[in-house]
């Protein structure tokens, strides 16, 4: 069994934060894992991508082969389709509907989506609304992993336990928060 | 025993630690910085007192490091690759004076360019400086290779260098961990000429350098990190895979044994018996090696007076330049690619840039208000986020080159005759390279201003201390600077006429100017204020 997952935004937009989470849950496993991220000055506002490996086997390469994705899993919609050359062809593409606009010209969002649609395995919902309704503003990444999860084969518990590990030293209010964000996730 | 989460960097910091290091010395760089941040954050390092404070810049980092191993300690420096070009002095002598504790010298290069200036590969200063290099293929061989590295370096009395790069310096894997050992007791050279390196006694150190060469090449051929698998059937092919480039042959063919014969170089000089017995059974080789061709050229040198065919990088097997991954190797291995869809033109590029609210934009444009009537074309930069001063909107610098050279360059330009000649230097890139500049300056009253961006951080690798901090006004006028051409004020949009005002008079001023734009970078702002969920 093995997870390639490509997570995908800008910079400061906490997919490592996302990918800890699944991590942690695939090592609760017992499985292995490699977790390629960007540093440095990609980091400012640029493009940022980490190509998470999970595998009950051992996983040799830090990158994902092009075309072996499991899933595109992105905090940004124009972001999602950056990485489409690495989605298998059965591979899910799960995106943030809210565009982040740093650059000068950003491009016609319905063309965005229209492109994200064109794949029968998509999800694409506003992390950021439903974030701000169950009162978790800063969770959107965390509802974005909850619309993951099912096509990734995890449970909402196992989940929910790697974020209570995460998150332990952040207190309850922050743990909750997280936990609302994620459950509204699961059910966008 | 521990089974740890760590980033290739981390696990060779982690490696240290439990091998009795007594100092990490360095200067951030992306991707080596992790290294010594990991030792700071260490409740390890902080219990057995390791020396794990930033230095003022590589090649101080190289020297403090040869003055520990002199005491019989175990020491560590880690740069960038460029920064090994500011420390060649001392590291090239290193390789006289050799080591006495065990020095390792951890070098991150940057294939590909992610976030530097140029792409180099370190495995050339090892073979230039004939002293054993160590290249992991995993964050586990990270780990290891640290006991392994000095271990080796104080059975020789060596350096040893050890080559990382980016994707390997920042994935993460699991880490089984070893019983950690005591670090050394203080015990000067036996030999009190070790590390005097006059002419009389460097010649002799030179000789046997040159006599320990056969014992590094038996040391290479017993590693534990090399391996020479002869069992591929298919002999049309012998593989030759150094470092990462391992773990994308193993990934080609899925974890499944290779049909070729394969010889595994994670440790230099090359084991040269195993390549000739591989070269002499095979119809033909292919080099995989991450960064230049170093090991293709060398097999191509010794080729033991045959003409079979060597690829790699130089006959376009593998793409001349740029960082490998497993579609380039699968490639080259005559496998089928994998492809998914191409990216959609709706796409934009979405290049780094300057943080909201960053202080340098507000300095830039200032600047560039200034400078209007004189045209573009006046600015020298440095290296460090206000590079990014280049991008529209602010399109305010003309140079990057390396750290330092914004006011050495202003004043070759200055020199020539330009005016107005603009030197923009970060704070922390001020204190590693930029006070020799500006004793150059002062020296001859060259007519410069020099902008020190000060955002109180070294803010490109996340925000870590400098060594001017907090000094900057009183170094320039130590050096020679007039104090009321020191100029000082805080880079915000309520503060545009003050601003325009000092670039104004300074650029007006024949002579040395300092401007000194101070406000915090907000990255490091928002982290000492952090009470929100990390993201």
């Amino acid at each position: 069994m093995k997870k390639d997952i490509i997570l995908g935004g800008v910079g400061g937009q906490g997919i490592l934060t996302i990918a800890t989470i699944i991590g942690t849950a695939a090592l609760k496993r017992g499985w292995n894992l490699k977790q390629a991220e960007v540093h440095g000055m990609s980091q400012r506002g640029g493009d940022v991508q980490s190509h998470l490996r999970l595998s009950d086997s051992p996983i040799w390469s830090d990158l994902i082969p092009f075309g072996q994705a499991d899933m595109i899993l992105a905090v940004e919609p124009m972001e999602a389709l950056r990485y489409l050359p690495y989605l298998a062809s059965d591979g899910w593409l799960i995106a943030n509907k809210t565009p982040f606009k740093n650059i000068a010209v950003y491009p016609d969002e319905e063309k965005i989506y229209a492109e994200i649609k064109k794949y029968t395995n998509h999800v694409l919902i506003d992390a950021d609304a439903i974030a701000k309704e169950v009162k978790a503003n800063r969770a959107m990444n965390i509802v974005v992993l909850g619309a993951a999860i099912k096509h990734l084969g995890f449970t909402a518990q196992e989940i929910e336990e790697a974020i209570k590990t995460i998150f332990a030293s952040k207190g309850e209010l922050i743990i909750e928060a997280n936990l609302r964000a994620l459950k509204a996730g699961i059910e966008a | 025993m521990e089974n740890m989460m760590l980033l290739g960097d981390e696990a060779l910091a982690q490696g240290a630690l439990d091998a009795g290091i007594s100092g990490f010395y360095g200067y951030p760089g992306t991707p080596s910085t992790e290294i010594i941040e990991y030792a700071q954050r260490s409740k390890q390092a902080e219990a057995n007192n390791v020396h794990r404070t930033w230095s003022s810049n590589e090649k101080t980092a190289m020297e403090t490091a040869i003055g520990m191993s002199y005491t019989g300690k175990r020491a560590l420096v880690t740069m960038k690759h460029v920064g090994l070009n500011v420390a060649a002095d001392p590291f090239m002598n290193s390789a006289f004076t050799g080591a006495n504790g065990g020095l390792l010298v951890v070098v991150a290069d940057d294939p590909s360019m992610h976030s530097s200036q140029n792409e180099q590969d370190s495995r050339f200063y090892g073979k230039f400086a004939m002293i054993p290099v160590l290249e992991p293929s995993n964050q586990q061989e990270c780990y290891d290779m640290a006991f392994h590295g000095f271990e080796l370096s104080e059975k020789y009395k060596v350096p040893v260098l050890i080559r990382l790069t980016t994707r390997l310096s920042h994935s993460r894997a699991g880490v089984k961990t070893r019983q950690a050992l005591p670090q050394n007791q203080m015990k000067k050279p036996d030999d009190l000429f070790q590390f005097m390196l006059l002419p009389a006694v460097a010649r002799k150190k030179y000789k046997h350098l040159i006599e320990l060469q056969k014992d590094f090449e038996q040391e290479s051929k017993s590693s534990p990190f090399n391996s020479c698998d002869m069992s591929g059937s298919d002999k049309s092919l012998g593989i030759v895979a150094t470092g990462l480039a391992y773990n994308y042959l193993r990934e080609a063919y899925q974890g499944k044994p290779i049909p070729h014969p394969v010889v595994k170089i994670c440790q230099y000089p090359l084991p040269v018996k195993e390549l000739r017995e591989l070269y002499d059974s095979c119809d033909s080789l292919l080099v995989l090696e991450e960064g230049m061709p170093l090991v293709e050229d060398m097999l191509k040198g010794l080729a033991w007076k045959g003409s079979k065919p060597i690829k790699g990088r130089l006959d376009g097997s593998i793409p001349r330049d740029g960082e490998l991954n497993p579609n380039k190797v699968a490639q080259a291995l005559g496998l089928p690619d994998t492809m998914g869809q191409p990216i959609p033109e709706v796409v934009s590029p979405r290049p780094p840039a300057l943080c909201v609210g960053c202080p340098h934009a507000d300095s830039f444009l200032a600047l560039s208000e200034a400078l209007k009537e004189y045209g573009r074309g006046h600015v020298f930069s440095d290296i460090g986020c206000y590079t990014l001063g280049f991008m529209p909107p602010y399109n305010a610098i003309n140079s990057c080159v390396d750290m330092g050279a914004s006011i050495t360059m202003a004043k070759g330009a200055s020199d020539a005759g330009l005016y107005p000649a603009v030197a923009v230097i970060g704070d922390s890139t001020f204190s590693h390279s930029g006070m020799t500049g500006l004793l150059d300056c002062i020296y001859e009253n060259a007519n410069v201003v020099i902008v020190i961006l000060d955002n109180s951080t070294t803010g490109m690798t996340g925000g870590q201390d400098y060594t001017a901090f907090g000094k900057l006004e009183d170094i320039c006028a130590g050096l020679g600077v007039a104090r009321e051409h020191i100029r000082v004020f805080k880079p915000l949009k309520a503060n545009w006429d003050e601003m325009v005002a000092v670039y104004k008079e300074e650029l007006a001023y024949e002579g040395v100017s300092v401007i000194i734009p101070r406000r915090e970078c907000v990255q490091t702002l928002k982290k000492k204020n952090k009470m929100e969920i990390p993201s």
